[in-house]
């Protein structure tokens, strides 16, 4: 145990490091997803296609390797923020795609006859969208996103390699001055991701059962 | 054309016209973008043939990356078929009858979804003493682990959704459960599972770029030699995400044609939430999935997709 227990501020302080990537690439792919997402359910064709195109490319892409396009080739480009950004740029991007398809699944499990209803009730266009299709959306959308938080949450690991001293790098120093007590040492830092884990899934599951008493 | 929505109604002549106003401003904005962005690769001589882009035409460099490309795509290969023999294994504990068995496949399966296989790589990498021969072996069995958590899941879901009476039926005619298992629920699960399957396989292959991290044999690591020697960061990094582009597109179509062809066009959902909870959650969702079934008046169409 000693591995942990002599070395719990640094082991702490990259669990900090990690929230703080959670932060930073949860906010930024909110931001990109829910643009991405009204591009996909906009009526106009361009603005589909390129929700789509977004979606399609970034999905489809290693996280791995849009890290290697922010931390090493931006900087050729003569684009050069702090590593604590390029990562969250990546990550970001990458999670945006995730966070679109979740908002824009959860606005199309609403059916088309609530809509259809609201109209025939003489609601206008704003009236439908904050009366009756948003309010349904949000509840709709909120296992998939928190799935797509957690994901996020265990991707924060890739930043181990990319300068940021988050949980993930604090096992591998460690790893490397407790060779002995590596099982340990894993099953430490493994139980912290579950923890922040298990947060999300809480917190989700209770803003479920609050929504779900108004249905 | 477009269609009324939950979002929009049929559009009338004056917002026809609106649409295609944004249209062409969106047009004339991304083409913008496009020149922007190739100014600043010009600019930074990014688009230059010698020292950029040059090793990618080169025939030693082209070997060089096909052999990592046939080494990620065996470790993927390697990835998945381990990991549906824990899926297996580990989906059918998961349901079995007796707790010894249940409790631990879902202490076993919950804890590999959870943590991040990035962590659970460096381990085995640890555990085999960060031998270079054995990156290999650190990166398919962390991907074992992952995805079998992972295909697990999608067992269990997968049996689940064959309707109770096909189990009732087999056992009315006398069958034994690994009988039941094997002969009625294990065929039709897996018409009802290949497309989840197919998007794992795109996870998988995804994933294999963390060898990386631990030298492994693969794309990822082939980019870094080329890098290295080269300089040329962004246009290494740019042809790995369209090698990985390409093959994940070609996974994806394969998975729609086979969602189309065998699953009746639905698709398990087998969310990645969470880790407790997820009985609970899974329980109500077959429970909301009977209820529709029931009120159609149709047998199976509801739950999980089943046609």
């Amino acid at each position: 145990m000693d591995a942990l227990t002599e070395n719990w501020d640094l082991v702490l302080d990259g669990f900090v490091k990690t929230l703080q990537l959670l932060v930073g690439a949860g906010a930024l792919a909110l931001v990109i997803g829910t643009l991405v997402a009204l591009f996909r359910v906009s009526p106009v064709p361009v603005l589909r296609g390129t929700g789509t195109v977004y979606v399609t490319i970034f999905r489809n892409s290693p996280l791995l390797v849009l890290l290697l396009i922010t931390y090493y080739g931006l900087p050729q480009l003569g684009i050069n923020p702090s590593f604590y950004w390029k990562v969250v740029l990546a990550m970001g991007l990458y999670t945006g795609a995730f966070v679109a398809e979740s908002l824009r699944s959860g606005i199309n499990g609403i059916p088309l006859g609530q809509a259809e209803a609201s109209r025939s009730l003489g609601f206008t266009f704003g009236q439908t969208m904050t009366q009756v299709v948003l309010p349904q959306s949000f509840r709709n959308v909120v296992p998939p996103l928190a799935s797509v938080f957690i994901a996020l949450t265990k991707n924060t690991s890739l930043a181990s390699s990319f300068g940021v001293a988050e949980a993930t790098f604090r096992m591998k120093g460690l790893n490397n001055d407790y060779a002995t007590e590596r099982v340990v040492i894993f099953l430490g830092i493994a139980l912290g991701y579950v923890i922040i884990v298990e947060a999300i899934s809480f917190g989700a599951a209770m803003l479920e059962r609050r929504w779900r008493a108004e249905r | 054309m477009t269609k009324s929505t939950v979002l929009y109604d049929a559009p009338g002549p004056r917002a026809l016209r609106r649409y295609r106003l944004i249209g062409a401003i969106a047009v004339v904005a991304l083409i913008a973008l496009a020149y922007v962005v190739v100014k600043v690769l010009y600019d930074n001589g990014q688009l230059e043939y010698e020292g950029v882009w040059e090793p990618f035409v080169t025939p030693a460099y082209m070997e060089i990356i096909w052999q990592g490309l046939l080494n990620t795509l065996k470790a993927a290969v390697f990835a998945i078929l381990g990991a549906l023999v824990y899926g297996v294994l580990f989906g059918i504990g998961k349901l079995s009858d007796h707790r010894l068995i249940r409790w631990p496949s879902w202490l076993v399966v919950e804890f590999f979804r959870a943590v991040p296989l990035l962590l659970l790589i460096i381990f085995s990498w640890a555990l085999l003493d960060q031998q270079v021969d054995a990156a290999f072996y650190a990166l398919v069995a962390g991907l074992i682990l992952y995805n079998g958590s992972v295909l697990a899941e999608v067992f269990r879901a997968g049996i689940n959704a064959v309707p109770k009476g096909q189990a009732e039926a087999a056992y009315a005619l006398g069958m034994r459960k690994s009988q039941v298992m094997g002969s009625v629920l294990m065929p039709q699960a897996v018409r009802i599972m290949l497309p989840s399957i197919i998007s794992q396989c795109i996870v998988a292959l995804k994933d294999t770029s963390l060898g990386f991290v631990i030298l492994a044999p693969g794309l990822t690591t082939v980019g870094r030699d080329i890098y290295r020697e080269y300089k040329n960061y962004l246009a290494t990094a740019l042809v790995l995400l369209l090698i990985y582009l390409v093959i994940n597109l070609l996974l994806d179509w394969l998975g729609r044609w086979v969602e189309r062809k065998y699953s009746g066009g639905h698709k398990l959902n087998v969310t990645a939430v969470g880790v407790l909870g997820e009985e609970e959650r899974q329980a109500r969702a077959e429970v909301e999935a009977a209820r529709q079934a029931a009120t159609k008046g149709g047998a199976g169409t509801g739950a999980g997709g089943y046609q």
